[in-house]
């Protein structure tokens, strides 16, 4: 595997992240929880830097990110596609919404398109059930999305289109 | 101690606190079947996930089976081992694990020996009745090992020995649920990890998950090129172990049958590694004396305590995890790689055969061999010295492809002259044998006496770690014994911090030392099997007509013809060699 060198400032938050927990193995659950939501995800590099800094092996620390479906290891794109899939949505369509976005973006679920701008998650009900189906880019919220409107959303994060950029 | 007792299959039996179910019934001789459970008692190693459930027993006026691998037995239980419930119970986990395995007995390396399949065959299952998906995996092929995690049946075996017993960290349970399987981190392939190829989760997997790569294909067919002179060298305990191959009880030594087949298999000249031991005491114990003399007078740059270098898994394990300590262990070579370094020269030129027409094939008790002579620096232009390194198991079977009745073989002596050994070879084979070895050679040169008992008792046994002292007229020799990685770890640890005040520390990677060795017939979980051919190593020893290496006469004639002296530049160059810092490959 590659052996890209962490940033300075990476290797310090994580440093000071398993320094809350006393460096204990037995804190790694967290440890790795606290991390991913610093860094976004827990790349390669990142957890054999844990694995160090709690004296552990980094295979054991591996075995628990892949244990449990929270923890992901490819990095979120820049506009990260969340789509609800809680019952209200559901019902009222968010499945076709999905699966556009998929087509669309050519993209399954937890990945992260190669030049990093998207990626797709689902969550569970956001509590926005009067706006179902709703679909949220970042931080912006969309209600009501049909399938037809996905293109049209997409559109407003592609280069060239400055009144989304950050 | 408050005894417990309790009826088990109707017969009563007495226990201490803290008994399970499993070693309650068989201390009166009554065997439930275990699949994942693994306890080799006198090492203390113990797997015991109770995932399986292979082992479930009914206790009377309880509602669930339970598993007798992890159920304390109780003061007045009344246990069932085979009621109807039992055994459907059995059946039906039993049922389910093989409906998801592959149906590939008929041409898996494990069958016969396969944990798994003798359980079917135990339970009498004839039908799957589950239907499911198969899980699908790459297979993971390196220098001696090979992974088929289609076969794995998560029992986590592997896991607990790479973990708890070598502290090597390279395996973990990985994913979950369907997709769940024992692998390095970041799945990446053994040979990108800190795998030592130890080969210990090899001799515990129940299955065909984990085997050894298998060279018997590459042996024929270099023993049937006419153009080949092909000559081979077998390690010390590998003639304490292969008996078990052919029925016959652990700690038999076959050194006579073992020779009298390899004969007949075709090689051209039958050599034993022994006799390299018995240079490596030459090297080692040179180099030991001259490291020890300097510090005696008071040189600071001096480094001891020596580690001895003939485990290639304790060497590789090093110069992953300790390569600031890479100068402590001795340079010599093992005794597999001194043998090939002489082959390739010196006897090529004595039967006028060319380095490339020779054949060297090693037989050896460890699947690390395989890697340790495929490492580079042990070629010379492309052509390694050892070609190929098989195991006791591999031996086996290419016994049995040559339709030889083994045990009606004769007993035959090795070839001359790399077949001469002495006791002190012999015992290299065991944990505290090398050291044991050393010392009877350096005792003598040092002293310039000769010693009236040759055996040092204080050095043997089988406890993980031992210390023990050695007078040498006078000065006290303070000698450290680790077996297991997870044992020289804690040498390790002491060596770096400045506790540690010995002269000389033996390492062996496999439990036992070379007789438990992760190439050897498989154990299934029954330690004494290891003890018998411990045994049998010291009986050899002490049947032996010359038991110093030193005084092994075609050693004498080999440095008087060809090496000179012990560490003079050819020996140098031949017979050591130098470390590496792995410890940026990867981490763990
Ligand atoms: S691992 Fe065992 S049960 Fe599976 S195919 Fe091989 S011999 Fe058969
Ligand atoms: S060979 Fe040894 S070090 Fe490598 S995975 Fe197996 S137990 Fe671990
Ligand atoms: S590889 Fe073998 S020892 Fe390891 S978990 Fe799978 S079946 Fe058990
Ligand atoms: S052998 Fe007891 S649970 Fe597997």
């Amino acid at each position: 595997m590659s052996k890209i060198k962490l940033a300075e400032h990476v290797i310090e938050t994580v440093q000071a992240i398993c320094a809350q927990y006393n460096n204990e193995e037995g804190e790694l659950i967290n440890v790795l929880h606290g991390t991913q939501s610093k860094l976004g995800y827990l790349p390669a590099e990142v957890q054999e830097l844990i694995a160090k800094e709690l004296d552990m092996s980094v295979a054991k620390v591996y075995g628990v990110v892949t244990f449990y479906s929270f923890f992901t290891m490819t990095p979120m794109g820049k506009h990260p596609i969340s789509i609800c899939t809680g019952t209200a949505c559901y019902v009222r369509g968010a499945e076709q919404v999905l699966e556009e976005f998929k087509r669309q973006l050519k993209l399954e679920v937890g990945k992260t398109t190669d030049d990093g701008k998207f990626s797709i998650s689902c969550l569970r009900c956001v509590g926005a059930c009067g706006l179902a189906p709703v679909v949220m880019v970042g931080e912006k919220v969309y209600g009501r999305v049909s399938p037809q409107q996905v293109r049209k959303i997409i559109s407003e994060y592609q280069d060239g289109c400055p009144s989304h950029a950050e | 101690m408050e005894m417990i007792k309790l009826t088990i299959d109707k017969k009563p039996v007495v226990v201490k606190p803290g008994t399970t179910i499993l070693d309650a019934a068989s201390s009166i001789g009554i065997k439930i079947p275990t699949l994942c459970h693994m306890k080799l008692h006198d090492m203390g190693i113990e797997n015991k996930p109770g995932g399986c459930r292979v082992c479930v027993v009914e206790v009377e006026g309880r509602r669930n089976l339970a598993p007798a691998c992890v159920t304390k037995a109780e003061e007045g239980m009344d246990i069932n081992t085979h009621s109807m419930r039992a055994i459907n119970a059995r059946r039906t986990v039993t049922e389910l694990i093989l409906s998801d395995h592959p149906a590939e007995c008929l041409t898996c390396a494990k069958s016969g020996e396969c944990e798994l399949q003798d359980l079917a065959q135990e339970l009498g299952i004839r039908e799957i009745h589950y239907e499911g998906e198969q899980s699908h995996y790459r297979e993971d092929t390196s220098p001696a090992i090979i992974r088929e995690m289609d076969k794995c049946i998560l029992c986590r075996r592997c896991e607990m020995m790479c973990n708890e017993v070598q502290t090597v960290g390279v395996l973990s349970a990985v994913n979950r649920g369907f997709d769940a399987v024992v692998a390095p981190a970041f799945e990446m392939n053994l040979d990108h990890s800190a795998c030592t190829y130890c080969g210990q989760c090899v001799a515990v997997c129940p299955t065909g998950a984990l085997t050894e790569v298998d060279h018997t294909g590459a042996v024929i067919r270099a023993l049937s090129d006419p153009s080949k002179t092909v000559i081979v060298q077998t390690a010390p305990a590998v003639r304490a172990a292969l008996g078990e191959e052919f029925d016959l009880e652990a700690g038999t030594l076959v050194t006579g049958k073992m020779t009298a087949a390899l004969r007949r298999l075709g090689f051209d000249y039958v050599f034993d590694t022994d006799f390299a031991a018995d240079l490596t005491i030459m090297e080692e114990g040179t180099e030991f004396l001259d490291r020890l003399n300097r510090h005696l007078k008071g040189d600071k740059d001096v480094q001891l305590p020596i580690l001895t270098s003939c485990c290639p898994a304790w060497v590789k394990f090093f110069e992953h995890q300790f390569p600031d300590m890479k100068d402590i262990p001795s340079t010599a070579r093992s005794p597999q790689q001194m043998f090939g370094a002489i082959a390739k020269t010196y006897f090529a030129d004595k039967i006028n055969v060319k380095r490339e027409d020779l054949v060297v094939v090693s037989i050896m008790p460890c699947v690390a061999k395989k890697y340790e002579s495929a490492r580079e620096e042990f070629a010379t232009d492309g052509n390694p010295d050892v070609d190929f390194a098989i195991t006791t198991r591999e031996l086996a079977s290419l016994i049995k492809l040559a339709n030889l009745k083994f045990n009606s073989l004769p007993e035959e002596d090795f070839d001359q002259p790399l077949g001469e050994s002495t006791g002190a070879g012999v015992i290299f084979g065991a944990t505290g044998g090398v050291i044991e070895a050393a010392v009877r050679t350096a005792y003598e040169i040092q002293t310039g006496k000769s010693l009236e008992k040759v055996d040092f008792e204080q050095l043997r046994g089988l406890e993980g770690v031992r210390e023990a002292t050695v007078d040498v007229d006078g000065l006290e020799l303070r000698i450290g014994i680790a077996h297991g990685l997870g044992n020289a770890r804690k040498l390790l640890e002491d060596i770096r911090s400045g506790k540690s005040n010995f002269h000389a520390i033996e390492i062996m990677s496999c439990p036992g030392g070379c007789i438990g060795g992760g190439g050897q017939p498989y154990h299934h979980g029954d330690d004494s099997v290891i003890k018998k051919r411990f045994e049998a190593i010291y009986k050899e020893d002490a049947g032996k007509a010359i038991r110093k290496s030193h005084e092994n006469p075609h050693i004498v004639k080999l440095y008087e013809e060809f090496l000179g002296k012990p560490m003079s530049d050819k020996a140098h160059h031949l017979l050591h060699t130098n470390y590496f810092d792995r410890s940026n490959k990867i981490e763990s």
